[in-house]
């Protein structure tokens, strides 16, 4: 075995900065499909289970096998988990990447490699451990076509010396992810862990300042992918028929569901209470959405943005038919090959305004797995209440990504259905109007088909329609019916949930965002105070349409920065189809579109940029 | 008291009488061959004895797509979007399997934009009955070539197909529709038995009408005119539709025909024509599809019949009670199994 342990390259200059506990990020540069997912994961749940807040962050590439992928875990004393932008401990495990990723650290930075990859040739200014990974892992695993997966456990206890990582929570994440049914390969990969520990502390004398020491940070909270989450809300949201067609990010959450669903909604019978379809298309799942809410079920698709753009025509119907409808649109980047795998705000627009004709759809922005449960039980009242199509719009970062949370948050409010007369109440009232609006709010009262009345049916068909639901053409039955429909979107501004404020003492400047950039935000917030005595409120849109407290917002502000995941700066372009010019004067624009999840400090950055204007 | 007997009224078997099963009033072209369509709909459903506010009827858009609004007004109805009614039809009916279902839609909507969805539609053998009034033209964008137009066909306006086909009869066969029919709208009899024994199938119908388009595509030339298939309209048997509540059928003595018994008990005769054929192989079926395009002849009846094959609600494991009905109590699992995945996610 090599005892060749250099002593360690020196840092040049004093850049390196000084003992750092539980407050930076740990990178882990890989291949797809080398098997690194399980030990990133482990690494980070044992950071969790030392109690230290946590986020992890995968950067994967849309291929099986063989592309880059980079792992980011943040660990923050300070509870932070958005992304951070600067890496402070790099393991460089892939050859294709690893003269760039080294080349892109800090000065003092440390840097874990791969032994061949003779990085140390590179530059001279960082903490460098050579690891032989190839000599450590033939004594740990006999069976040679294992090794390549069972080696990425090997840097799980290099760092875990190097760092100070309790072994014993390593042990018990590592066991965790391979659940009860694979406590061979458990073992193996325990080997390997522990070989990599002892390895590095017979061999690693480097002096470096990170280090991670148990803390109170995690107490009662859960590691979750947000997809899971929301999963799980429409399960717990009394939902029955889902169709979708994979796409990434939004597969994970459909899968999810299966899985659930057949844990908790087998019925007495053994048979389900759901029906989960894989349909052929886009076009299709959004159709059977449409017919299933139609027919009386609790009907929900999740998709990508290439999905809603298929299902244009579909949703359009569905906002002039007023039937019940959810959408989870789990947006990544643009069409077609290259970045689908990377995150972005990029269906804002799409979703609020989808289809043609005049079409305006409420969305809700979850901006954690909690949200992502709770919300999906109020996408379903509000797409039931107001008969109309609702989009949750989530992203990669949030939806494929682990989020550290709270418990998700059972409720159980009553679930609400809606408007839906039964043969009782239409005895009662000898028959019914499908698109009058009885009530002032502008939902009309509808029935399901197979509801045992002769006054029950009507006909459902798409613009041209009277209160009867009688085919029209006439002009005035036009307006009049998208006349309702718009006093119908001013009702659901009443009962959409309400901003996240946070108003600091004195503040000039406002931050308006939504959704996954709320990390970020918050982050920056307390920058700008803290770094320019710079006080900043912040107004998390939690949905669209707008309520007053965002007019509201604006007008105790001098200037609102409506911070975007986009280049078009869309969150920003959708309040200005809504506000009035006075106020949309007031608005600046922070744009982010790399891919990546919005970090505080790009934030920071460009608000004190405009600023200095 | 006078003694002259009001006449009863002439009910089904459930008591109703047959206006409770019509329509609005058609905005079709007269004699449109859909209008015939219509007719024996509200005949079929009628004579059968179907609640009709257990029936649900869709479409896709197009003429044909119209139908719903003339026939069973006491049924909900839904004209959906061009070539999708087999989705949001699916959709009904998994939210509600007690529903009958039944789609109307055209050849343009079926064959051309909405093939995708057919074909996998066909895959799924879901209990519906879809019915393509098909014309070889699009009607209601007046009167260009569809995909079931036949080879060598002429336009009205003179022009030439010169595309191959597109059989949606050959297609339900291949792909799982366990009851696949040709019929022309204008051989009443042999429509509404047809139609009957689609009501009693509790399994995916496929039923293609010859309903010839008058305005655009009943010309000299046509191969899908009234004068066309007077000519080479086939039948390949006679059909008798034996209801399950009808006490005749425990009389029927064995002779010429084939006895098909259909899932609600109902039974169908199959009587031999010229030719003795075997609704159930398969094989068979679409030989004689290809056999008849070969001779110019449009095959007609009871292509194929299936009824052994699981259906849709089967396959997907589904309670029995409609998922529109089911209550909260069952919808929504308990605090409990949330605290458990808690436990596993900490
Ligand atoms: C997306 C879309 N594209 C095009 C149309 C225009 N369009 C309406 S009906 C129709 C063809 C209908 O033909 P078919 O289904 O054969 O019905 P027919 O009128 O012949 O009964 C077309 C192309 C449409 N309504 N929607
Ligand atoms: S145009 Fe043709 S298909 Fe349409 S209603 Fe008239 S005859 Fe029927
Ligand atoms: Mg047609």
């Amino acid at each position: 075995m090599s005892t060749t342990l250099t002593s360690p390259a020196r840092p040049d200059g004093d850049a390196a900065p000084a003992g750092v506990v539980n407050d930076f990020s740990i990178q882990v540069a890989t291949a797809n499909g080398s098997g690194s997912q399980t030990s990133n994961t482990v690494l980070m749940r044992a950071i969790f289970q030392m109690g230290i807040p946590v986020s992890g962050k995968n950067m994967f590439p849309s291929n099986i096998q063989g592309l880059p992928t980079w792992f980011t875990i943040r660990a923050s004393k300070h509870g932070w988990i958005g992304r951070k932008k600067e890496v402070d401990f790099l393991v460089a495990m892939n050859p294709e990447t690893a003269r760039e990723d080294c080349l892109d650290l800090e000065p003092g930075r440390v840097l874990v490699y791969d032994e061949p990859l003779k990085l140390n040739e590179l530059r001279s200014d960082l903490v460098m451990v050579p690891v032989p990974f190839d000599k450590l892992v033939g004594p740990v695993c006999p069976e040679a076509k294992l090794r390549k997966l069972v080696k990425n456990m090997l840097y799980d206890g290099v760092v875990a010396y190097m760092l100070d990582i309790e072994m014993e929570e390593i042990r018990k994440a590592l066991f965790k992810q391979f659940g009860p049914k694979k406590v061979k390969a458990a073992e193996l990969n325990w080997g390997a862990a522990q070989a990599g520990y002892d390895w590095a502390k017979a061999n690693v004398h480097v002096e470096q300042p990170y280090r991670l020491e148990r803390m109170k940070g995690t107490q009662g909270k859960i590691i979750i992918e947000g997809n899971t989450a929301t999963a799980l809300g429409c399960i717990f949201a009394g939902c029955t028929f889902v169709a979708w067609y994979p796409i990434t990010p939004s597969s994970s959450l459909v899968e999810s569901m299966i899985g659930y669903l057949k844990r908790l909604r087998t019925g007495p019978d053994g048979k389900g209470t759901y029906a989960v379809v894989q349909a052929e298309d886009e076009l299709a799942s959004i159709g059977m959405v449409i017919g299933a809410g139609w027919a009386g079920a609790r009907a929900m698709t999740a998709t990508a943005g290439p999905g809603v753009s298929l299902m244009s025509e579909f949703v359009g119907l569905a906002y002039y038919t007023e039937i019940p409808a959810v959408i989870v649109d789990v947006q990544r980047v643009g069409p077609s090959t290259g970045l689908p795998t990377r995150t972005m705000q990029g269906d804002i627009l799409s979703n609020a305004t989808l289809s043609h004709g005049d079409t305006r759809h409420p969305i809700l922005f979850p901006s954690g797995p909690e949200e992502c449960f709770s919300m999906a039980a109020n996408a379903f009242d509000l797409a039931e209440q107001f008969q109309t199509p609702v989009f949750i719009n989530t992203d990669l970062d949030l939806g494929m990504n682990n989020w550290m949370s709270d418990p998700l948050p059972y409720s159980d409010a009553p679930i609400r259905r809606g408007k839906v007369l039964s043969s009782a109440d239409l005895d009662r009232l000898g028959g019914f109007a499908r698109y009058r609006d009885v009530d002032g709010d502008g939902v009309g009262y509808r029935t399901l088909p197979g509801t045992n009345h002769p006054a029950a049916s009507y006909f459902t068909r798409g613009s041209g329609h009277n209160e009867m639901a009688q085919y029209s053409e006439r002009p005035e039955d036009y307006v009049n019916n998208v006349d309702r429909l718009s006093r119908k979107f001013n009702s659901i501004r009443g009962a959409v949930p309400q901003p996240e404020i946070d108003a600091a003492a004195g503040a000039r400047i406002g931050m308006v965002y939504c959704g996954t950039s709320r990390e970020a935000c918050r982050e920056s917030q307390e920058q700008l105070q803290r770094e320019q005595d710079l006080p900043v409120s912040t107004l998390r849109l939690r949905a669209y349409p707008y309520t007053r407290a965002l007019d509201e917002f604006i007008d105790s502000h001098e200037v609102v920065y409506v911070i975007d995941q986009n280049r078009d700066g869309q969150l920003f372009q959708l309040m200005r189809l809504d506000l009035t010019l006075e106020r949309i004067q007031k608005l600046r624009s922070v744009r982010y579109y790399t891919g990546l999840p919005i970090d505080a400090r790009t934030i920071t950055d460009e608000i004190l940029r405009q600023e200095a204007q | 008291m006078s003694t002259t007997a009001v006449p009863p009224k002439k009910t089904n078997h459930i008591g109703l009488e047959v206006v409770q099963y019509k329509g609005g009033k058609t905005t079709l072209c007269a004699g449109c061959g859909h209008n015939a369509v219509s007719e024996r709909i509200v005949e079929a459903f009628y004579e059968m004895g179907v609640e009709p506010w257990r029936v649900a009827k869709l479409s896709g858009i197009g003429c044909s797509s119209k139908s719903p609004a003339y026939f069973l007004n006491l049924s909900h109805g839904f004209n959906s979007v061009h070539g999708r009614a087999p989705a949001v039809a699916t959709g009904a009916m998994l939210a509600n399997r007690d529903l009958l279902g039944i789609v109307v839609t055209g050849d343009g909507d079926t064959a051309s934009i909405g093939i995708g969805q057919f074909m996998h539609l066909l895959r799924r053998n879901l209990p519906l009955i879809y019915i393509i009034e098909d014309n070889g033209v699009y009607g209601l964008t007046k009167g260009q070539f569809s995909a079931t137009s036949d080879y060598g066909a002429k336009s009205k306006g003179g022009s030439l197909n010169e595309m191959h086909k597109l059989d949606c009869c050959l297609l339900g066969i291949e792909l799982g529709a366990t009851l696949v029919a040709r019929t022309f709208s204008g051989d009443k009899r042999q429509l509404l038995a047809i139609l009957k024994a689609a009501i009693a199938h509790k399994g995916l119908s496929i039923i293609d009408v010859i309903s010839p388009c008058v305005t655009f595509n009943d010309h000299p030339g046509s191969t899908m005119s009234y004068a066309y298939m007077k000519e080479h309209d086939v039948a390949l048997h006679e059909l008798d539709f034996i209801p399950h509540f009808d006490d005749i059928r425990l009389e029927l003595e064995e002779g010429e025909a084939r006895d098909v018994t259909m899932h609600d008990g109902s039974i169908l005769r199959v009587k031999k024509l010229g030719r003795d054929y075997d609704p159930t192989d398969k094989m068979g079926a679409i030989r004689t599809l290809h056999e008849a395009e070969d001779a110019q002849e449009v095959v007609t009846g009871i292509l194929y019949l299936n009824t052994q094959t699981k259906n849709f609600f089967d396959t997907l494991h589904m309670t029995d009670t409609p998922l529109a009905s089911l209550p909260e109590q069952v919808t929504r699992p308990s605090k409990a199994a949330l605290d458990e995945i808690m436990e596993e996610l900490r």
